[in-house]
């Protein structure tokens, strides 16, 4: 009983010691320690302002940035997109439809090891550019990648 | 029964997770059968993790679809577990783990 409290404490200790080492190096992001939700960007309107709420910047030059997603959506409710980069040590990835009424789909924050790639389905509301943007560094990149919808899906 | 469906699989020391996650993922803007507006209910965040370590957080909107696909790879490995969690805006959560194979 005794030996098995002091094996607990002991690896509890080691574990915390090496998890704020590589939390006070930047190198591990707990899930607790991560940012809130960012409603401020995903309640902006407007491409301009919601960019500039999501990211701190609407300068953004083209990055090898690969968007899949189908030319012709039928169904806007459901639109299938991936987005993947070449670009390495990157941090951040967004993913915007410009005429939603709210543009930010989705943020993502790529952890330890992660490779720089998502895919998931979003709703547009109508025919629209949808801009992927990348973290590479200190800058954020974006490609363009238009989708039009033949039945709008955002509800109403 | 968990809201999520997860498989992680690795192949060349990259695993790829793709997760189902059943959510209604309302936006506020539609009306219920008596014309009253729905209220906003959404996952709002996702997190990965492989012990102490995230691989993945997602912020979400609205506008991600109904039941929810997401697809992401890290780098890991064959036998470790992943715990994908969410939280909505309107204080549920749910968790799984699964062992990546």
């Amino acid at each position: 009983m005794t030996s098995n409290k002091r094996r607990v404490f002991l690896k509890g200790t080691l574990a915390a010691g090496t998890v704020g080492v590589a939390v006070g190096a930047g190198l591990l992001a707990p899930s607790k320690l991560l940012a809130a939700w960012p409603e401020e960007a995903f309640k902006a309107r407007g491409f301009e302002d919601t960019l500039q709420a999501a990211l701190g910047t609407t300068d953004m030059p083209e990055g090898d940035i690969e968007i899949s997603a189908p030319e012709i959506a039928e169904n806007g409710m459901v639109v299938p997109v991936t987005v993947e980069t070449g670009m390495s040590d990157v941090s951040e990835m967004a993913l915007f439809v410009v005429e939603n009424g709210s543009p930010l789909t989705s943020k993502y924050v790529l952890g330890a090891g992660a490779v720089p790639m998502f895919a998931t389905r979003i709703k547009m509301g109508q025919s629209s550019d949808v801009v992927a943007a990348v973290k590479s560094g200190d800058t954020w990149y974006s490609a363009t990648r238009e989708v039009k919808v033949t039945i709008g899906g955002c509800g109403g | 029964m968990s809201t999520i469906r997860v498989r992680a699989q690795e192949s060349d020391g990259i695993v790829t997770v793709r997760a189902l996650m059943t959510h209604p993922m309302e936006t506020g803007t539609s009306k219920d059968a008596a014309g009253n507006l729905i209220p906003p209910h959404h996952i709002d965040v996702v997190t990965a993790d492989v012990g102490d370590t995230n691989v993945m957080t997602a912020y979400w909107g609205v506008t991600i679809s109904r039941n929810p696909f997401f697809q992401f790879q890290f780098e890991g490995s064959k036998g470790d577990t992943l715990k994908l969690a969410w939280t909505d805006n309107q204080g549920g959560s749910d968790s799984v783990e699964a062992t990546i194979g």
